[in-house]
């Protein structure tokens, strides 16, 4: 955006609107496939366990994983702060996750889950964030995709549970 | 009673809107001719201000009293909660937040109608009418799809409470904040219509959306700090920004209102970058616009709790389209014709500012398109979600040379100026930064945004206030100190941010009662865990004590709290703060074996964060008190002047 | 030429149009359960309220068709199908209530206040029965068969043009 050339004197100015135009133009465009390219690489893609045992994502590569925590599969860990347990999918795919943290009070064996983290290179998920079951009227909008057999598996681990 | 009498004004209101509207298209139209029907322009909109006002106070009276035939008293509202919750819960919703932005648009609008008079009456006509264009859509959108003072068949019983989470002084006024400042944009977007209408964007058109551009960049500005401060007590997650849906709702209108605020100081001074005004007057009104839209319509995923609508969210998209559909095409059809400004050199203020509105434009452009892409890939069955690690490197590319530009930019002279006239400023801008670079690295393991942001935030801190250099303090202009006082939060913030994102520490531990944990100088001790109840709620307390560096133990309780109506359980975290940082306490489950699992953070600095965020707000408020008193004292030399002239002629 | 002026319309078109799409697209908030069909899963409540019994999965094999009603106190649209309740018990239907997360005083106020149609209410304090019927939200109602075994499940409140529905569909299993 020379609009002062060496010699001082000024480009006309219907140039200098062009140029300014231009540029503006320019940063934009660069802005917009920057954002393209690193938003291809850095979004997390939302995983099913059957999912992400099919077409597992990059390892350390950050997703979510979304599923029903199966029952009878969680417990704490020594360090009284780590728990671990198993997400389930659709026919019987299993993605064991560790989550280090405080939990939402609402997940419970049964319920639904998101988990957000990297998966590792000995097929466990390690969980950074979980986001539970909120309330009585929220379904994780992910979760919403699973309604077909989401209600089902509920209902069945839920049965066992109880039994 | 009271609620069909709020509702009867709000109708009328609505159809002043529309008589604004309509005079006032009409007298752009018929010109010189015009006097007659534009003299109903200004009473109609200072009317229309005064019964939404009227409206407004109406909702408050139900609410005040918890008329429970009311249907939005009953949803919201509880005979036992506190009068200021009582109060707060009549925006703490939909429509009742959906009447208090008319309300203060409405409100708006009468106050320009009222007060001002620099602009020629056409383009005054225009932009009156543009904001009855725009009023009348939100009459329409509460009144055919959201009637805050619907009434129910049969009155309840008690009302269902307030969300626990929303039960909180902080949100109380925060989304009013932001809605101040989004309706300070909408009357920014109607004066721009109006001087694009009648093709006369002058420097006096700048002047007279500048303080409006200021008060909403205000507010934009506290009503961001505010919510970061709020998600970052509320939530427990120890963070302070999640670039979520919502969040980034409010930040790109601060964007694009920043982006404005600077392009209209370069209008109104040096009469150039006209159209480029114009078009961020847009922006900015659209953007306050498309972040309703995709809070309210959930078709984006959010951490806060919200209700969501997707009928609301049409609505909203069809108002988007109108407003923002229609004063683009009118910006194709028009912009060219608007005549060029003042040009400018490189080095110059405007070439400092133009540098920066780029820049600001291609962060909106980076937090939109972050924002909008899980959308995109949804339409292809994709499911992703967009966080940090796209926002803060791709974001950091723009906002980098951006702060760096903000150092030098208020150094330069408008119009043509060198950069050899400031090379000491310049030196001294350029070690400050390497020496912070230097004096950061060699502590070492510190990433390098941080780094970067460090040592910037240290050279712009000094730099900032290099403008009042060689001025005399007491006679500088109160705009100027709003400038400094700005730039000087901004640093202030980002040193904060740069400094809990290097230096935080957390620890997690599993500690039985009586047993101490470390997290960076703190040693926790875990006195006792008790059962508490409050007056909705009962909840686990911890009792901990807090010793900085051995000094006197501090007591800390947070809870785990379980909220009955409706069933819902929050975690709510304590803080010590001292001068130099933050300690953040979390109390989670019991672990099964006596022990219970604690959560906390050391954050050096991480006040700064909120401290520089007030401190920018500062700024504006100085700078908006500077641009209005100029504006009176100019005002009243006018009016000498002609006097003087009458006289003369006399 | 100005072609440029026209970018940012173009832009904003562009996303309309995925706004709209996304909008326009189906959502089904509703979480249709895949007991239907299927017996109720064993479970026993205790009792909600001084003046009814609790109920057990065990009872509902009786040969007698039922309404199982998921409801709370804290719910607005419970208020709202209080009616419709009243009227399908007018109608001879049996009504039993689950009552999740709720509180016996506030259960009494609210049966006191919107009416009582129920024979029984079990108090489900951690959502164990509605998760079990595959039920995701408050207020549903089952029509369950005399042999225990979930028919029908109607998501939301009961409107007044439902009442007929579940009528018919009790009608038909034989009083």
């Amino acid at each position: 955006m020379s609009a002062v050339s060496p010699s001082g004197s000024r480009l006309k100015p219907k140039h200098q609107r062009l140029v300014l135009v231009v540029l503006a133009l320019v940063a934009l465009i660069a802005a917009g496939l920057l954002a393209a390219y690193a938003l291809r690489n850095q979004a997390s893609y939302f995983y099913l366990p059957e999912q992400m045992r099919d077409d597992p994502p990059a390892i350390g590569q950050a997703v979510r994983l979304g599923g029903m925590v199966e029952d009878g599969s969680l417990r704490t860990l020594g360090d009284g702060v780590t728990i671990a347990f198993n997400v389930t999918g659709l026919d019987n795919s299993v993605v064991p996750v560790r989550f280090s943290g405080i939990v939402p009070d609402l997940f419970v064996e049964g319920s639904g889950v998101v988990a957000e983290g990297t998966l590792r290179a000995d097929g466990t998920f390690v969980a950074d964030n979980l986001l539970a079951k909120h309330d009585e009227n929220y379904v994780p909008r992910e979760l919403q995709e699973m309604t077909e057999h989401q209600a089902a598996e509920m209902a069945e681990e839920t049965m066992v549970g109880i039994r | 009673m009271i609620a069909e009498l709020g509702l009867a004004a709000l109708w009328l209101a609505a159809a002043l809107a529309a008589l604004q509207l309509l005079t006032g298209a009409l007298a752009v139209r018929a010109g010189a001719d015009g006097a007659e029907i534009a003299a109903l322009t200004r009473p109609a909109a200072v009317l229309q201000g005064v019964l939404a006002g009227f409206a407004f106070a109406m909702l408050l009276w139900v609410f005040a009293v918890t008329d429970l035939s009311v249907k939005l008293v009953a949803s919201n509202s509880h005979s036992m909660k506190p009068l200021i919750y009582k109060l707060s819960g009549a925006w703490g919703n939909h429509e009742g937040s959906m009447l208090l932005w008319v309300t203060v648009m409405a409100l708006a609008g009468g106050l320009i109608a009222l007060v001002e008079r620099r602009l020629p009456e056409r383009t005054m006509q225009a932009t009156l009418s543009a904001q009855g264009f725009v009023a009348l859509g939100f009459y329409a959108f509460l009144l055919l799809s959201s009637n805050p003072f619907e009434r129910l068949p049969v009155p309840a019983a008690e009302g269902l409470g307030l969300n626990p989470l929303l039960q909180d002084i902080g949100l109380a006024f925060h989304p009013p904040t932001l809605y101040f400042g989004y309706v300070g944009l909408s009357i920014a977007f109607s004066f721009a219509v109006g001087a694009l209408v009648t093709r006369q964007v002058t420097p006096d058109f700048a002047s007279a959306m500048r303080p409006w551009v200021l008060g909403a960049w205000v507010f934009l500005t506290l009503g961001i700090t505010a919510g970061s401060y709020w998600a970052y007590y509320e939530l427990g997650w120890g963070g302070w920004w999640f670039w979520d849906p919502v969040e980034n709702a409010s930040l790109m209108p601060w964007l694009a209102a920043t982006a404005l605020l600077h392009s209209a100081s370069v209008l109104a001074a040096r009469d150039a970058l006209r159209a480029w005004t114009i078009m961020l007057g847009v922006v900015a009104f659209s953007m306050s616009m498309v972040g309703t839209f995709l809070v309210r319509s959930g078709i984006l995923t959010s951490v806060h709790a919200f209700a969501v609508d997707p009928e609301r969210g049409t609505f909203i998209l069809f108002l988007l389209m109108l407003y923002i559909g229609g004063a683009l095409l009118l910006f194709a059809l028009r912009a060219g014709t608007v005549t060029e400004g003042t040009r400018f050199a490189v080095a110059s203020r405007e070439g400092a500012l133009v540098f920066n509105n780029v820049m600001l434009s291609a962060t909106l452009a980076i937090v939109l398109l972050g924002t909008l892409y899980p959308l995109l890939t949804e339409a292809f069955d994709v499911r992703v979600s967009v966080g940090p690690p796209y926002f803060n490197p791709v974001g950091a590319i723009f906002v980098i040379p951006m702060l760096l530009v903000m150092a030098v930019g208020p150094l330069l002279r408008w119009r043509q100026d060198g950069f050899g006239r400031i090379s000491r400023e310049l030196a001294l801008i350029g070690a400050l930064i390497l020496a912070g670079l230097v004096l950061f690295a060699v502590i070492g393991g510190i990433d390098l945004l941080p780094l970067l942001g460090l040592a910037l935030a240290g050279a712009l801190a000094v730099a900032s206030f290099l403008p009042l250099k060689g001025r005399k303090l007491r006679r500088t202009p109160i705009a100027i100190w709003g400038m400094v006082v700005a730039h000087f939060g901004i640093a202030v913030a980002l040193f904060g941010m740069a400094s809990e994102s290097a230096f935080s520490q957390e620890r997690l531990a599993a500690v039985r009662i009586g047993e101490a944990t470390q997290v960076g100088p703190w040693t926790i001790t875990l006195a006792g865990v008790a059962p508490v109840a409050g007056p909705n709620w009962t909840a686990i307390e911890g009792r901990i004590e807090a010793s900085y560096d051995g000094g006197e133990p501090r007591v800390l309780r947070p809870q785990a709290r379980n909220f009955w109506a409706p069933p819902q359980e929050t975690t709510e975290s304590e803080l010590a703060t001292r001068w130099n940082g933050q300690l953040y306490a979390v109390i989670g489950n019991e672990a099964g074996d006596g022990r219970w699992q604690l959560r906390l953070w050391w954050k050096p600095f991480v006040t700064l964060i909120w401290y520089g965020g007030v401190l920018v707000a500062l700024g504006g408020v100085l700078a908006l008190i500077g641009r209005v008193l100029g504006d009176i004292r100019r005002r009243g030399f006018r009016r000498r002047l002609a006097d003087r002239r009458a006289e003369a002629l006399a | 030429m100005s072609w440029r002026l026209w970018v940012p319309l173009l832009l904003f078109a562009g996303f309309l149009g995925l706004a709209g799409y996304q909008l326009s697209r189906p959502r089904n908030d509703f979480v249709e359960s895949r007991m239907i069909g299927e017996k109720l899963p064993f479970f026993e409540l205790r009792p909600a309220t001084s003046d009814r019994p609790g109920i057990a999965s065990v009872q509902f094999a009786d040969g007698k068709p039922r309404l199982l009603n998921i409801w709370a106190s804290w719910c607005l649209p419970c208020i709202a199908e209080a009616p419709q309740l009243e009227r399908l018990q007018e109608s001879g239907a049996e009504i039993v209530g689950v009552a999740i997360r709720d509180r016996p005083e506030d259960v009494a106020r609210f049966l006191e206040r919107h009416g009582n149609p129920y024979t029984a209410i079990g108090l489900d304090d951690l959502s164990e029965v509605q998760l079990g019927i595959g039920s995701s939200g408050v207020p549903e109602t089952f029509v369950i068969d005399g042999q225990g075994r979930i028919v029908y499940q109607h998501i939301g409140d009961i409107r007044a043009k439902d009442v007929p529905i579940l009528v018919e569909k009790l009608g038909k299993l034989g009083k």
